[in-house]
């Protein structure tokens, strides 16, 4: 709750500070400082400091689940700014307000994070949408910004709309928006009750971009400015999923058996068109685009296997692909050329900045010592614990050594090839040192996992 | 503590390479780590059985059941003893040869050498996935710097290669722990997971495609003579000499005892794929001009006939295998040292273009005829050790008795599989014997030409180097008994582990 408020209030003030403050590195300043203000709110909340008590009447429900993942993701924003907010100044002159409208994304992913009720997560999924859709087109001036937030836009409304039909249905079958008596254990479901199952899962499918409900997400995430690309695809995309895996965990939970093989297929098909279409990508930011989708594959594997491991492995991976992506980014919007080529020869001209981008490229392709392997190890454990689909295990471990061949190229481009590797703008010191801390975090996780997820049950 | 010693000297080691500035400076110092870590193994050696010197255990993730676990075992010894040998004469071989940004060169070095006694000293099951991967990775960072001119895609191809066996191996892994009661990665609770004959016989196959990926047998070797001539060649050392062992390790401590059904539906498969990887890879040595391709080639020939003898299962053919594993090491490191000298000389690897370098530089030749002669497994050298056992265990083996079906498909009755393996494992020995002979006599005999008139003989550090393995070469040749009491109780734990008569009776 403290967060929920929080958040919604920095947005208001960022907006406000827009005409208040002269200088963008005020701006900059404020938001920075709301961040961190969210954060140690979300985590005085979790240990029971909560600055406010309105009761939700059964609307929401603040558990561990939820405060967890919220630190996790007001984490990743805090660092997504520090490494970001600077390079925001280029995509247009409404500084400010692209703040204001992450605050309010923001305020979205507690709601979809916390909800007990459809109607919140319709509202959580809205709030983050709408604003998205404003960022995606914030390059006024470029066509690829504003086609890829029309397309957004109106793919986006459609899943809504069949998200929204799929609720109706479900409270047309159990009477309640509340997700914990949707369907009851040990009950036959009505065929309303499937129906409303089947469209939300598409609808959430849709959110994660997953397949075959991807076909918006390499266009949106190429078209849109890299700075907001890199958000989109990180702290966005896992909130979507824990939305994903609280609904479906705790509302359909009895009704595993009927909808595990759906998920398997979509699973399936994520994996192998997300990591087949990447390989054959030569712009690096379409390239992470395909990628987040074949990193979606592997993290609806944690919704098939719907158990303890696939939990607490989800957390793992969400917090470890997103710290990789955003590092990713962070390095790539400084370059002038986004294909490959562009990183040429990067390693001689920034060996630092080439070490740590290998380390989150490294992480992405799930090799050991980093986050990557261990969030990959916990899916693949959840899957082989749930049993039964061993095919889709080894499918998923095939499309993880496919993906190894894009990620690798971009080393192999910064470290073996020759080239100038022009940047576009200079790179500061505190940038490097917070890329270092960054690829710091991704080892140590990579090394004891415990360090994160000790926090989700103490 | 010596286990992690072991791990921690040459990690450190690699870290510390990086960040020295000077090329020179970095590779005295690398030096220095790898004898440091080679004088504590050999004390480590020394130290009396039973104590708890070479082994180290330590909680890492307590959620997942997994311990920081090392031991070195009886063929975890020879490993990391190989290891630890390997390392000094390959750097001391390679000392003229300059690298550009040589302190990462040999931080990459060092940091290899950490993995690769990971790999060998490991007791969890994710711990040594772990160090399999890890050993890996500043490989591919040293064939793809320093390589020669198609480095890029050749090294490329072999880290796919090798990256889809791991991740086989790692869904192998995951299905066998959760068979373990304890839900555990130790390498006991895998010995004792309860896994049905239909389980294993799959599971056989997602570990074994992973070690033979890295052994390499027939199919699954493609990517090892582009690598192996592509590489830098005190890297081609480590391949060669070190890490294919990694390869025939992990079957004889991962594959033997924890899956002895799986091993038994199997064998002859396998057996077969050996065979055929022998006699293939002799034939192509044959035709091969390249002297590092050639060496390549008998290399998977060699490999070939270890992995035939594993598969034979009885207590002779791994004892062969144990000791194949350390003399191999030796001899083709020094058949790599041979011919980066001759490359360093002459600019040239191409047998063709070489000729009567006998005349020129006699200590070489004679040093080369040496080696080549323990790669035949000649008598007194010791290849013949190895090579001899090997070929008894294969000819009594009992694995091969009785009605088969081959991959599933063909149906074969032979009561004299041993026999036929070991005549075609023979050929594959005769015909290492033409093309090494051959490339001897291409390369040191004849007449001059050109290229070969104004050669020297090598330097004395370089002649001491090659004495010192011309030494070991032959001592093990004429006294194997130390070498073979290091193996002997290990190998038949393992095979009292793998071994299914004994399993059915319990």
């Amino acid at each position: 709750m403290n967060a929920l408020l929080i958040s919604a209030v920095m947005g208001v003030l960022m907006m406000f500070s827009s005409f208040m403050l002269k200088s963008k590195s005020a701006v900059r300043n404020v938001a920075l400082a709301g961040m961190f203000l969210i954060l140690v709110a979300n985590i005085l909340d979790t240990y029971g400091w909560h600055l406010f008590n309105i009761p939700t009447e059964g609307m929401m429900h603040f558990d561990r689940f939820s405060l967890f993942f919220n630190s996790i993701a007001f984490a990743c924003t805090f660092i997504f700014f520090l490494l970001s907010a600077r390079d925001m100044e280029k995509v247009g002159i409404n500084y400010a307000e692209y703040f204001s409208l992450i605050f309010f994304i923001l305020c979205g992913i507690v709601l979809v994070a916390s909800f007990q009720s459809l109607l919140i997560l319709f509202l959580g999924i809205e709030i983050i949408s709408i604003p998205l859709y404003i960022l995606t087109g914030s390059d006024k001036r470029n066509l690829k910004s504003n086609e890829a937030s029309l397309k957004y836009f109106l793919l986006g409304s459609f899943s809504t709309g069949i998200m929204l039909m799929g609720i109706t249905l479900l409270y047309g079958h159990a009477g309640s928006f509340d997700i914990t008596v949707l369907i009851k254990a040990g009950e036959k479901p009505s065929s309303l009750a499937i129906a409303g199952l089947l469209m939300l899962l598409f609808a959430m499918a849709f959110k994660v971009s997953a397949a075959p409900f991807h076909f918006w997400t390499p266009d949106v995430y190429d078209g849109a400015p890299t700075v907001f690309t890199s958000f989109m695809a990180t702290i966005v995309k896992a909130a979507a999923f824990i939305g994903f895996m609280r609904l479906f965990s705790t509302a359909f939970y009895s009704l595993h058996d009927q909808w595990q093989m759906v998920i398997a297929i979509i699973t399936a098909l994520t994996l192998l068109i997300g990591n087949i279409t990447a390989v054959f990508q030569q712009s690096i930011k379409r390239m992470l685009a395909y990628s987040s989708i074949s990193q979606a594959g592997f993290m609806m594997l944690a919704l098939f296997a719907l158990n303890g491991t696939a939990t607490e492995g989800l957390f793992l991976y969400v917090a470890a692909y997103s710290l990789a992506t955003i590092g990713v980014f962070a390095v790539l919007i400084k370059m002038k050329d986004y294909t490959f080529e562009g990183f040429n020869g990067f390693a001689r001209h920034h060996p630092f900045l080439a070490a740590v981008n290998t380390v989150f490229l490294l992480s992405l392709a799930g090799i050991p010592l980093t986050a990557g392997f261990l969030a990959k190890f916990y899916m693949l454990k959840a899957a082989v614990e749930a049993g039964g689909f061993l095919w889709l295990v080894i499918f998923a471990v095939l499309m993880a050594a496919v993906s190894v061949y894009y990620y690798f190229r971009v080393i192999q481009a910064m470290y073996f090839k020759e080239g100038d590797a022009p940047v576009s703008m200079e790179v500061s010191r505190p940038f490097q040192w917070v890329l270092g801390v960054l690829a710091f975090l991704i080892i140590l996780l990579g090394v004891f996992p415990n360090a994160l997820l000790y926090w989700f049950y103490f | 503590m010596i286990a992690v010693l072991m791990i921690l000297i040459p990690l450190l080691g690699g870290i510390i390479s990086f960040f020295l500035k000077k090329g020179n400076t970095a590779r005295s110092f690398s030096l220095l780590s790898a004898v440091v870590t080679m004088v504590i193994m050999l004390y480590g050696m020394l130290a009396p059985k039973g104590t708890t010197l070479l082994s180290f255990s330590a909680d890492w993730l307590p959620m997942l059941g997994t311990r920081f676990s090392l031991e070195a075992d009886g063929i975890a010894r020879v490993l990391t003893l190989l290891t630890a040998i390997a390392y000094p004469l390959i750097l001391v071989s390679t000392w003229q040869h300059t690298y550009k940004n040589a302190n990462r060169f040999f931080g990459f070095m060092l940091l290899t050498q950490a993995g690769l006694m990971g790999v060998f000293l490991a007791t969890d099951a994710l711990l040594f996935y772990f160090f399999w991967e890890l050993a890996l990775i500043p490989v591919y960072f040293l064939c793809s710097i320093w390589g020669g001119e198609r480095r890029i895609p050749v090294t490329f191809k072999f880290f796919i290669y090798t990256f889809i066996g791991s991740l086989l191996m790692l869904v192998g892994i995951i299905y066998v722990y959760s068979k373990t009661a304890d839900h555990s990665f130790a390498l006991d609770s895998f010995y004792h997971a309860t896994l049905t004959g239909g389980e294993q016989s799959w599971l056989f196959w997602m570990f074994f495609v992973a070690f033979a990926i890295k052994m390499p047998i027939f199919p699954f070797h493609s990517w090892q003579p582009d690598t192996y001539e592509q590489s830098p060649t005190a890297t081609t050392m480590v391949l060669s000499g070190l890490m294919v062992k990694m390869g025939i390790f992990a079957v004889i401590r991962w594959l033997l005892p924890l899956l002895p059904v799986g091993v038994n539906n199997w064998a002859v498969s396998v057996s077969f794929l050996s065979v055929i990887g022998i006699i293939y890879a002799s034939l192509i040595a044959l035709k091969q001009d390249d002297m590092k391709r050639l060496i390549a080639y008998s290399s998977i020939a060699h490999i070939g006939l270890m992995s035939l003898a594993l598969f034979a299962n009885n207590n002779v053919g791994m004892q062969g295998v144990v000791i194949q594993m350390f003399n191999h090491g030796i001899n083709i490191i020094a058949l790599w040292i041979v011919v980066e000298m001759i490359e360093q000389q002459f600019g040239t690897r191409k047998m063709s273009e070489l000729g009567g370098i006998a005349q020129k530089a006699p200590a070489l030749a004679l040093l080369f005829v040496i080696v080549a002669l323990a790669n035949i497994a000649l008598p007194l050298t010791n290849g013949f050790v190895g090579e001899f056992l090997m070929f008894n265990g294969i000819f009594t083996s009992t694995a091969y008795d009785g009605n088969y079906t081959l991959f599933g498909t063909w149906h074969l009755n032979a009561a004299n599989l041993g026999i036929i393996f070991t005549i075609l494992a023979g050929i594959g020995i005769i015909l290492s014997a033409v093309y090494t002979l051959r490339a001897i006599q291409k390369v040191l005999y004849g007449e001059t030409n050109n290229l070969t008139a104004g050669g020297r003989d090598i330097k004395v550090n370089e002649k001491w180097v090659l004495a010192v393995i011309v030494a070991v070469i032959i001592i093990i040749g004429i006294y194997p008994q130390p070498l073979l009491d290091v193996s002997h109780g290990a190998v038949t734990e393992v095979l009292q582990k793998a071994d299914i008569g004994n399993l059915i009776k319990k």
